[in-house]
C-alpha cells in the first residue's frame, strides 16, 4: 500500500472521532509544551543570572573575607584582622596588570536633607575606581577623587533614586546632607541601575572609604574591625592572564595574612565562577524539570496505547474486512502504527506551539523572562514521535496478528 | 459456449480438520467440487455441516489442513497469509451478510477500498475514482455516491458492498448470506441483481440456508458432516448436463 493511502486513512480515522483524537494526544501535548516551557523558563533565569553579573563589571576579581560578624576563626592563632583596606592598596602597588581596584564597607544611618528624613539608608564606602570597576556610571557631577578619599574629604554621591527621595526634582549638586552625625556635600548622583540581586544600587549613598571607616564605623567595634573592608574588586586589564593575576593576589595575600594556602582567611572568586555555581543548580533544577516533563509524556504515550488497543478491538470487523479484500498483515500494522504515529506527531506540533506561545506569554505578561531553547523544541518533538512509534507498535502489531475470519465474526 | 468455459474452482480431496490428536474436528471430510465460469451455485446445509470452513478456504481467508484448492487454474493451497491476501484483492469479490461497510465513509471511498491493497496495480491510481463510480453507477447507486452508509438502507448499502467486491474484477464472487439481514423485498432486489450479473457472465458462490435464495441458482450443493450430501440441478446450461 502506498504511504499516502496509509497517511490518507490514518488521517481519516482520527477525524472521525474528534474528542477522543484530542484527549488521546492531551498527554503528548501537556509533555512536549512542559518540556519547551520548563527549559524555556530555566534558560530565561540563567541568561538573567548572567546579565546580572556581567552588568557588574567585566574581568572581576572578588576577594571576600572568610568571617565578616562572627569574628575571626576560632582555634587557631590569630594572625590578622581579615580583609583590610591596606590589602587593596598593596595589590594596586604591587599586582600587574590590575586596571582598577575598589573595595566596599558599609553603614546604615539616618539620611536627611532639607525637611526629608529617611533612617537605615544604605553608606557605602569605595574607592575612586568603583564605577569602572563596577560597570557604572554618573549622570550628573562627579564622583570623588584619590585625594578627597585621603583626605577624608566628607562627600557624598547618591543613588539614583535616593537623590529624587531627598531632592526631588531640585538639583542636589553642592546641596548639603546629614549623614548621622556628620555633614556631607552632594557632589554627584549616579545614573540608574536598578536592582541587581537583592542589592538595590540606586537607594544607596556613596562616600570615600576613610570617610566611612573615620566617621561611621561605630566607635566600639573599632579595635575589633580595625581598617577592616567587606569586600575587594580587583578588575583585570588583561582577561587572558586572569588565572595568573588570581595567583599573584592569593600568594600577596596569604603573606601579608600570615596565613597558609591549606587555611586562608579570604576568597578569590570571578564572575566565571558565580555564573558556574548559579549555572550548576540552575542546570540540576532544569534536568529534574526535564524529567517531569519526560515522564508526562511517557504517560501521554501509554494514553495512545491504551487508545489504539480500545480502537483495534472496536474496529476489529473493520480490519476482518481490510484483510478480506486483499490487506495484509503490515498493510494493517503500518495503518495503525501511523495512526499512533499521527496523534503523537499532531499533538507534538500542537504541543510546540502551545510551548512556544506559553513561552513568550510568561515573557510578556509573566514577568518571568523565558528563552526558547531550538534544541528543547527539537527534543520534544523527536520525543513525540518516538513515544509514538514506541506506544503505537503493541497495538499495530496486534491488529495486524488477527485472524480474518475471527476479525470478521466479530462482533 | 463451451470453448469460453473454464473451471474457476476446482478442488480435490480437500480436508479441513481443527484442533489436534483426540480432540480434532473434522469440519471438511475428502470434499472435490468443480465450478466452471460462468456459474451461479449455492451451497447450503445445517450448521455444522462444514458450510462456513469450505466458504473460507474457498474465498482464501483459510488453507486447507490437506487436499488441493486451484482458483483459475492456479493451486492456493499452500500460499502464506500475503500471498493468500493477493488472491483475494486480485482475483476474488465478497459479500458478506451484514455489508461490512466503513462508517462515515462515502459509497464512493468504500468501494474504492480494495484498490489500495491491489500490488499489482491493475489500476492505474487516476483510474480508482472513476472505476468506483462506474461499479456504483453498474449497481443503481450513481446517484448515492457521496453517501456514507448510515444515510444508506439495507438493500443500499449491499449494493455498495456489491460495487465493492466487483471494482477489482475478480473471477469469483463469494456471498456469504447476502439476502440474510434484509426484507424479503430488498433480498429479491439484492438476488436480481447477482442473476444480472450471472448474465454478464460472473462465476458466482452463495453459501445460503434461505431455499428462496438456492432457487434462483442452477446448482446447489448441499453439505452434510463434512461431505457432499446431495447436489440439485436447476439450470438448462448444457455444460452442466454433462456432469
Amino acid at each position: 500500500m502506498n504511504p499516502n493511502e496509509v497517511l490518507r486513512i490514518s488521517w481519516e480515522a482520527i477525524l472521525k472521532n474528534k474528542v477522543r483524537t484530542l484527549l488521546t494526544m492531551l498527554g503528548i501535548i501537556i509533555g512536549v509544551a512542559a518540556v519547551i516551557i520548563m527549559i524555556a523558563i530555566s534558560s530565561g533565569t540563567e541568561a538573567t543570572i548572567r546579565d546580572q553579573i556581567t552588568s557588574l563589571g567585566a574581568n572581576l576579581v572578588f576577594i571576600t573575607a572568610n568571617f565578616t560578624r562572627n569574628g575571626p576563626p576560632r582555634g587557631g592563632p590569630q594572625t590578622s584582622g581579615g580583609l583590610v583596606y591596606s590589602d587593596a592598596t598593596a595589590i594596586q602597588q604591587q599586582i600587574p596588570n590590575v586596571a582598577g581596584v575598589s573595595v566596599e564597607q558599609g553603614s546604615s544611618q539616618t539620611v536627611v536633607a532639607g525637611n526629608v528624613s529617611l533612617s537605615s539608608v544604605a553608606i557605602l564606602g569605595s574607592l575612586p575606581d568603583y564605577l569602572s570597576v563596577r560597570g557604572m556610571s554618573i549622570a550628573s557631577g562627579r564622583y570623588f577623587t584619590a585625594q578627597e578619599n585621603t583626605d577624608y574629604t566628607k562627600v557624598a554621591v547618591l543613588g539614583y533614586s535616593l537623590a529624587q527621595s531627598l531632592f526631588g526634582t531640585n538639583d542636589p549638586i553642592g546641596q548639603s546632607v546629614m549623614v548621622g552625625s556628620q555633614r556631607l556635600t552632594v557632589i554627584g548622583v549616579l545614573a540608574k541601575k536598578g536592582l541587581v540581586g537583592d542589592v538595590d544600587y540606586d537607594a544607596r549613598l556613596y562616600t570615600p572609604i576613610q570617610v566611612i571607616l573615620h566617621y561611621f564605623i561605630p566607635s566600639q567595634f573599632a579595635r575589633f574591625l580595625g581598617q577592616s573592608v567587606r569586600t575587594i574588586y580587583v578588575q583585570v586589564a588583561d582577561p587572558t592572564k586572569m588565572n595568573d593575576t588570581i595567583q599573584q593576589i592569593n600568594l600577596l595575600l596569604l603573606q601579608r595574612h600570615k596565613v597558609t594556602a591549606a587555611a586562608p582567611d579570604f576568597t578569590i572568586t570571578t564572575q566565571q565562577d558565580i555564573i558556574t555555581t548559579q549555572g550548576s543548580t540552575t542546570a540540576a533544577f532544569r534536568s529534574l524539570l526535564a524529567w517531569v516533563a519526560g515522564v508526562s509524556l511517557i504517560v501521554g504515550g501509554i494514553g495512545i496505547m491504551n487508545i489504539m488497543l480500545v480502537s483495534v478491538t472496536e474496529r476489529t470487523r473493520e480490519i476482518g474486512l481490510r484483510q478480506s479484500i486483499g490487506a495484509t498483515p503490515s498493510d494493517i500494522r503500518w495503518q495503525f502504527l501511523s495512526e499512533a504515529l499521527l496523534l503523537s506527531l499532531v499533538g507534538g506540533l500542537i504541543g510546540i506551539l502551545i510551548g512556544v506561545g506559553g513561552s513568550y506569554i510568561f515573557n510578556a505578561f509573566g514577568g518571568m523572562r523565558t528563552v526558547v531553547v531550538p534544541s528543547s523544541v527539537l527534543l520534544a518533538f523527536c520525543s513525540a514521535a518516538a513515544v509514538g512509534a514506541f506506544f503505537g507498535f503493541y497495538p499495530a502489531n496486534q491488529a495486524a496478528q488477527l485472524d480474518p475470519i475471527e476479525a470478521l465474526r466479530h462482533e | 459456449m463451451s470453448a469460453a468455459t473454464r473451471t474457476i474452482i476446482d478442488t480435490q480431496d480437500l480436508k479441513k480438520v481443527f484442533g489436534m490428536g483426540d480432540v480434532s474436528v473434522t469440519a471438511l471430510d475428502g470434499l472435490s467440487i468443480q465450478i466452471q465460469a460462468g456459474e451461479l451455485v449455492a451451497i447450503m446445509g445445517p450448521s455444522g455441516s462444514g458450510k462456513s470452513t469450505l466458504m473460507n478456504i474457498l474465498g482464501c481467508l483459510s488453507t486447507p489442513t490437506s487436499g488441493k484448492y486451484l482458483l483459475d487454474g492456479e493451486d492456493v493451497s499452500g500460499l502464506d497469509k500475503v500471498q493468500l491476501a493477493a488472491i483475494r484483492n486480485n482475483k476474488l469479490g465478497f459479500v458478506f451478510q451484514s455489508y461490512n461497510l466503513l462508517s462515515r465513509t462515502s459509497a464512493l471511498r468504500n468501494v474504492m477500498l480494495p484498490l489500495i491493497y491491489d500490488r499489482t496495480h491493475k489500476v492505474p491510481r487516476e483510474q480508482w475514482e472513476p472505476k468506483a463510480k462506474e461499479m456504483l453507477e453498474a449497481v443503481g447507486l450513481g446517484d448515492r455516491m457521496d453517501h456514507q452508509p448510515q444515510e444508506l438502507s439495507g438493500g443500499q448499502q449491499q449494493r455498495v458492498a456489491i460495487a465493492r467486491a466487483l471494482v477489482t474484477d475478480p473471477v469469483l464472487l463469494i456471498g456469504d448470506e447476502p439476502t440474510g439481514n434484509l426484507d424479503s423485498k430488498s433480498g429479491e432486489e439484492i438476488m436480481k441483481l447477482f442473476l444480472n450479473l450471472h448474465e454478464q457472465g460472473a462465476t458466482i458462490v452463495i453459501v445460503t440456508h434461505d431455499p428462496v435464495v438456492a432457487q434462483h441458482t442452477e446448482r446447489v450443493i448441499h453439505l452434510k458432516d463434512g461431505c457432499i450430501d446431495t447436489v440439485v440441478h436447476h439450470g438448462h446450461n448444457p455444460s452442466e448436463a454433462v456432469q
